[in-house]
């Protein structure tokens, strides 16, 4: 039976594996041959390897994994080596920060030093693979746009976990590592700081963040719809408009009156993705070091009303008033 | 090329119809009172399917027959009976009314021998559920001359926490922190599974021994101002408080939004008066493990303490078992203000 085929077809061809071009003399040489996968095969590429894993990308994969099993171990410490109640527990388990007592200096081992050390081998182990992932883009003679996105995430990751403890000189205002106590700490920080929904950084990210989801939603719909016209020869159409391109363009003309161009939907993508993490680092680091209570703040600025009491004033007096002190 | 045409949209309507039959059978049928100004979720809910269940729990049973004035009168029970050293000031009728009462509701099933012992020998201490319960007598006259701020003219009787049960189902001990100060493994009085008392969330898992252990330990986290140079508060006292407020949650059945409008918790101006009371009730557990419940420590027999050889204590679960007032409200007290207000000094 004949089916039409465009580049997006399930039709998996087999032949001898693409190894890619040959890399420079200094570099470390490509690792594992070629294999092919069926299954993968159906939602991508169906060839496997060779991996570049690279020296810098060795070093961070041994830094990562260092940094991943002292997490770990540490968890499986405290439940006493009870591998199942490991499994068990597993989401509530954490390896948590220094004790605010410690401020920016060093904790003894039990009480964050083997978060601090975790959380260095982490972060260098992420910052290192920006690197691997920059030379990687520059050896293939691609634009550097991919790193630039990772650098937007690895902003947010640097800003709860350095840049933000390091502004309030404690690091113990970094986050948990851990499940169920990481989405705690989100809550707690939340509530700590006066509601980070009033936070206008907040909610700029979370804009991003759905947007990407509806950018992402509009652009695949549509590109699979023009398929069947050559729509999914995405960059020719760029600088050869064809029918699928004007088909395309005229669906969303008439939907909702404006439509991006072939070109221009991949910078809207881009540009919602990395402000996503871009916008919600600024309002993370601007909580606690700026901005004491962003409920407040955004009443102050007549970004959020003030509600009126709905009982007499002396039913919900503050009975600390009358106590004498805040308690 | 597609070989399967009606698959995708055959899945979306399964899946669809899935999500809505499970949302269809799970559903909690609760009835929404609302407690704010409105559009802003200020609500108590209330979930009828279990709302029968509790009401069974919270019954209350029927007062002891009431004595005529003249029963009133007559010698005090004090010169009846000997080493009566709480309620001596009543007459003997009322005295053995208020022992009948107090059998129903802590030893319906052992009856006088469970703090007077087998041998009838009434008036010694040795049974050291006596001693107990003689402190208990004082506790009980304390909170409802003392603590009206938290318990109203409605007040507290025995069955209040004991429920016809020797040793009231929700106590809370001292929770050793066990891993605190090994080198690996240090779980930070938090992240543990399976724990009531924090809502079954990893937060701090003994919030109990900082905020109503007796010493007085700020609550409040929240700045009241926009922008301060005031840290002092922590992310993880934030976690602390936190563990309190779901406990208080837990203990009482209702949601944040019973006493704060949760978009601005620390502030009172748009609070409920229920959180004025939630403030009295936090301190009237910490003074009442202070200056009764702890220090009994040493007249219990060892099977009654804790892991760290504490006493039991008090918590908001002891009296309100899972509803916003204990007994939904219901006045036992008026039955037995003799025996169980303060006596007149």
């Amino acid at each position: 039976m004949a089916d039409y085929q465009n580049i997006f077809t399930r039709v998996q061809v087999r032949g001898p594996g693409e190894p890619g071009i040959a890399l420079p003399s200094h570099d470390m040489p490509r690792i594992g041959g070629v294999g092919f996968s069926n299954l993968l095969g159906r939602i991508g590429n169906a060839q496997i390897g060779p991996i570049h894993l690279g020296g810098i990308g060795l070093v961070s994969l041994i830094l990562g994994v260092l940094g991943f099993n002292i997490i770990g171990l540490n968890m499986l410490a405290s439940v006493h080596y009870d591998p199942i109640q490991f499994v068990r527990q597993l989401f509530w388990l954490s390896l948590d920060p220094p004790d605010p007592k410690y401020g920016l200096s060093w904790p003894p081992l039990g009480e964050g030093g083997w978060y601090m050390i975790a959380g260095q081998l982490i972060t260098i182990s992420i910052l290192l693979w920006w690197v691997k992932m920059y030379r990687r883009a520059i050896q293939l003679g691609m634009g550097t746009h991919v790193p630039w996105a990772f650098a937007s995430a690895i902003w947010l990751f640097l800003v709860l976990g350095f840049f933000r403890p390091l502004l309030m000189g404690s690091w113990s205002e970094a986050v948990p590592f851990g499940i169920f106590p990481h989405l705690d700490w989100t809550a707690a920080f939340s509530i700590r700081y006066g509601n980070l929904f009033y936070n206008p950084f907040h909610a700029l990210s979370i804009a991003f963040l759905y947007g990407s989801a509806v950018l992402f939603a509009m652009h695949g719909a549509t590109i699979l719809a023009v398929s069947r016209f050559g729509g999914d020869r995405e960059i020719e159409q760029i600088t050869d408009r064809g029918t699928a391109s004007e088909r395309a363009a005229l669906f969303w003309r008439w939907t909702m009156g404006f439509n991006a161009t072939m070109e221009s939907i991949h910078r809207w993508a881009w540009w919602f993705a990395v402000l996503c993490t871009l916008t919600g680092g600024i309002g993370i680091l601007l909580t606690g070091t700026v901005v004491d209570n962003w409920y407040l703040w955004a009443v102050k600025h007549d970004f959020a009303p003030s509600y009126p009491a709905m009982f007499p004033a002396d039913a919900i007096a503050d009975p600390s008033a009358a106590a004498g002190g805040v308690k | 090329m597609n070989r399967e045409p009606y698959l995708l949209p055959v899945t979306i309507v399964a899946v669809i119809g899935f999500a809505a039959l499970a949302g269809w059978f799970l559903k909690v049928p609760s009835d929404k009172t609302q407690v704010g100004y409105r559009g802003i979720g200020m609500e108590v809910n209330t979930n009828r399917k279990t709302s029968a269940a509790l009401a069974a729990l919270n019954a209350v049973p029927e007062p002891q027959p009431p004595l005529e004035a003249a029963e009133m009168e007559g010698p005090r029970a004090s010169e009846v009976y000997k080493n009566v050293k709480v309620l001596g000031h009543l007459s003997e009728a009322q005295f053995n009314r208020v022992m009948a009462a107090i059998t129903e509701w802590v030893s319906p099933e052992q009856g006088c021998a469970y703090c007077h012992g087998e041998d009838g020998n009434f008036e010694s201490d040795a049974p050291y559920a006596k001693v107990i319960s003689r402190r208990m007598f004082e506790m009980t006259q304390y909170i409802n001359g003392d603590w009206q701020k938290h318990v109203g003219q409605t007040g507290v009787t025995c069955y209040t926490c004991h429920r016809g049960k020797n040793v009231p189902e929700n106590i809370w001990f001292d929770n050793p922190e066990r891993n605190a100060g090994r080198m690996v493994g240090n779980a930070n009085g938090q992240n543990k599974a399976g724990v009531k008392l924090a809502a079954f969330s990893s937060l701090p898992v003994d919030p109990l021994s900082k905020f109503a252990g007796g010493k007085e330990h700020p609550i409040r986290v929240q700045d009241q101002v926009a922008i301060t140079k005031d840290f002092d508060k922590t992310i993880q006292d934030a976690e602390w408080t936190y563990s309190l407020m779901m406990h208080m949650s837990e203990s009482l059945g209702v949601n944040c939004t019973a006493c704060h409008n949760t978009s601005t918790f620390g502030n009172w101006q748009q609070s409920t008066p229920q959180r004025v009371s939630a403030w009295h009730g936090i301190r009237m557990v910490g003074d009442l493990n202070a200056k009764f419940l702890d220090p009994l420590k040493d007249a219990y027999p060892a099977a009654r303490l804790g892991p760290t050889g504490d006493a039991p204590k008090a918590n908001c679960a002891t009296c309100h078992q899972g509803v916003q007032k204990p007994l939904y409200g219901a006045n036992m007290l008026k039955d037995y203000l003799a025996s169980l207000t303060p006596p007149a000094k």
